[in-house]
């Protein structure tokens, strides 16, 4: 009875049976292969450490909690991220060309919204430059950004105010944010948290009905074989370590890393995923 | 009765296994080149669309600059023209200019030239302190600035692009789904102009003292 019932399974089964199996060794193979990626060569980035990372040490203390406190409120109206680096080089690299990558290694801004901005000052160089997030540059035009630095940050930073130069070009980066109410109110509802991708749980989710649908099969299969031998044949199973039908121990597992987007995080702080596409204006002085 | 009952259990096993080898295919790649030239059309499709912007901007850039450069008209003619040229290649695209690096380069041509007399126009510009100074001229050229700006990010994004989807589908595990499935694929055409048309030029009236 029980092999009349293999036989049949063999017949229609054995060909989607064979197949499958060739497909998961070549997906294998082929994961296996994925791994080795090449490596892109980049400028030396400096790590995110907050909303003001000061590699160039030009801020004072007092100034800079200031500034950070203004780039927090803006952030809890607006949902909007202002980032500020100061470097000590550029590495060789033009402002807009450090700016773009650095922008998109740290993402500041929410995702899908794409409201960040990057202001970079290089004293070294002498440039500066504010880097816009692709859905600000209707607000916050290339013009307008040419103006700020033209107008409120250079003035300063050409008497070597720094901290005056950046504080008052933060507060017409807000200046011009903040303008329109309704687009405000736009911008700081909806948007999804930053770590949040849908896509993840719906793979996981279908891997784990996977796993579970072939744990249940196999167990549902082999305690049929079970109930249907004999206790001769039970006892001859057992001598050959078969220990009956396949239990995962504890409900959990700890599915490790892969989850948080890792974004350095220096103070709790880091961007949200924002794109950048090159928006924004240069200066020197 | 025996046969009712492991007939559909059969087939749950063939639905299985088809779910499963195309989760597993999906994760090793099956789904790579069909996901890169897509990629690559998008950006493809920016590049596009921040060289029209420049056109665009050109003719608010000409009117002012008009006024005040009487005598720069040749300088003003060679924008205009290759304008012109930029303009007629790209209404002229062909469908295929992805995978035909001839027309890739008719249609870079014409945009770097229009990119070296815009730049020739900006230090003709250098001599004119009326037009530096008007707000007008500010705004267009921190405009012009930002669009090239954008262009070239457009164009390394692209670059970046291509390199990937061309490199999936000459490289191995690529290369075999590109002749089991996808044999129509091609590779595509990059910007392959010397490096130096390749940078922007300089519109940057403070290095001058």
């Amino acid at each position: 009875m029980g092999s009349a019932r293999a036989a049949t399974w063999n017949k229609t089964g054995t060909w989607t049976g064979k197949r499958s199996v060739l497909i998961a060794l070549l997906a294998g193979f082929m994961a296996v292969l994925r791994l080795a990626m090449p490596a892109m060569a980049l400028p030396n980035y400096p790590e995110l450490a907050g909303r003001i990372t000061d590699n160039a040490h030009i801020l004072n203390a007092q100034d800079r909690a200031a500034i950070e406190a203004e780039l927090a409120a803006l952030e809890k109206q607006s949902t909007d991220q202002i980032a500020i680096v100061t470097v000590p080089s550029l590495d060789g690299y033009t402002i807009e060309d450090y700016g773009i990558g650095l922008a998109r290694k740290w993402q500041i801004g929410q995702k899908g919204k794409d409201n960040g901005i990057l202001l970079i000052v290089a004293p070294t160089e002498k440039k500066v430059r504010i880097e816009v997030g692709r859905r600000l540059e209707p607000l916050m035009t290339d013009t307008m950004s040419k103006i700020i630095i033209q107008n409120a940050i250079l003035t300063k930073f050409r008497r070597g105010d720094f901290s005056g130069g950046i504080a008052d070009g933060v507060r017409d980066i807000k200046l011009v944010l903040l303008g329109d109410a309704e687009q405000v109110k736009e911008r700081a509802k909806g948007g999804r948290t930053p770590n949040d991708d849908p896509t993840v749980f719906i793979h996981l989710a279908m891997w784990m009905f996977i796993i579970a649908f072939i744990i249940f099969w196999a167990n549902f299969r082999s305690s049929r074989q079970l109930a249907n031998m004999t206790p001769e044949q039970r006892k001859r199973l057992r001598r050959r370590g078969y220990s009956g039908p396949i239990i995962i121990p504890g409900g959990s597992s700890d599915w490790g890393g892969g989850w948080s987007s890792g974004g350095g995080g220096g103070g709790g702080w880091s961007g949200g995923g924002g794109d950048f596409g090159g928006g924004g204006a240069s200066g020197d002085w | 009765m025996l046969h009712s009952f492991s007939l559909p259990r059969a087939r749950i096993f063939a639905v299985l296994a088809t779910v499963i080898g195309a989760t597993l295919a999906a994760g090793c790649g099956v789904n790579n080149i069909p996901t890169y030239e897509q990629d690559a059309k998008a950006k493809w499709a920016e590049v596009l669309n921040q060289y029209k912007r420049r056109t665009d901007l050109i003719p608010n850039l000409v009117e002012t600059v008009k006024g005040f450069a009487e005598q720069e008209k040749s300088v003003l003619t060679d924008v205009v023209e290759a304008r012109a040229k930029a303009t007629q290649t790209q209404v002229q695209i062909p469908a295929d200019i992805l995978t035909n690096p001839d027309a890739m380069k008719k249609f870079q041509e014409a945009q770097g030239q229009l990119t070296g007399a815009l730049g020739r126009l900006m230090v003709v510009i250098e001599k004119y302190p009326d037009i530096k100074s008007g707000q007008n001229f500010l705004a267009l050229q921190s405009a012009l600035e930002g669009t090239e700006n954008r262009i070239s990010v457009s164009r390394r994004d692209y670059i970046e692009s291509v390199r990937t989807y061309n490199t999936e589908i000459t490289t191995i595990p690529g290369r075999w789904w590109r002749s089991f499935m996808y044999p129509a694929s091609k590779e595509m055409a990059t910007f392959d102009i010397p490096a130096e048309e390749q940078k922007t030029p300089k519109v940057d009236f403070n290095t001058k003292k």
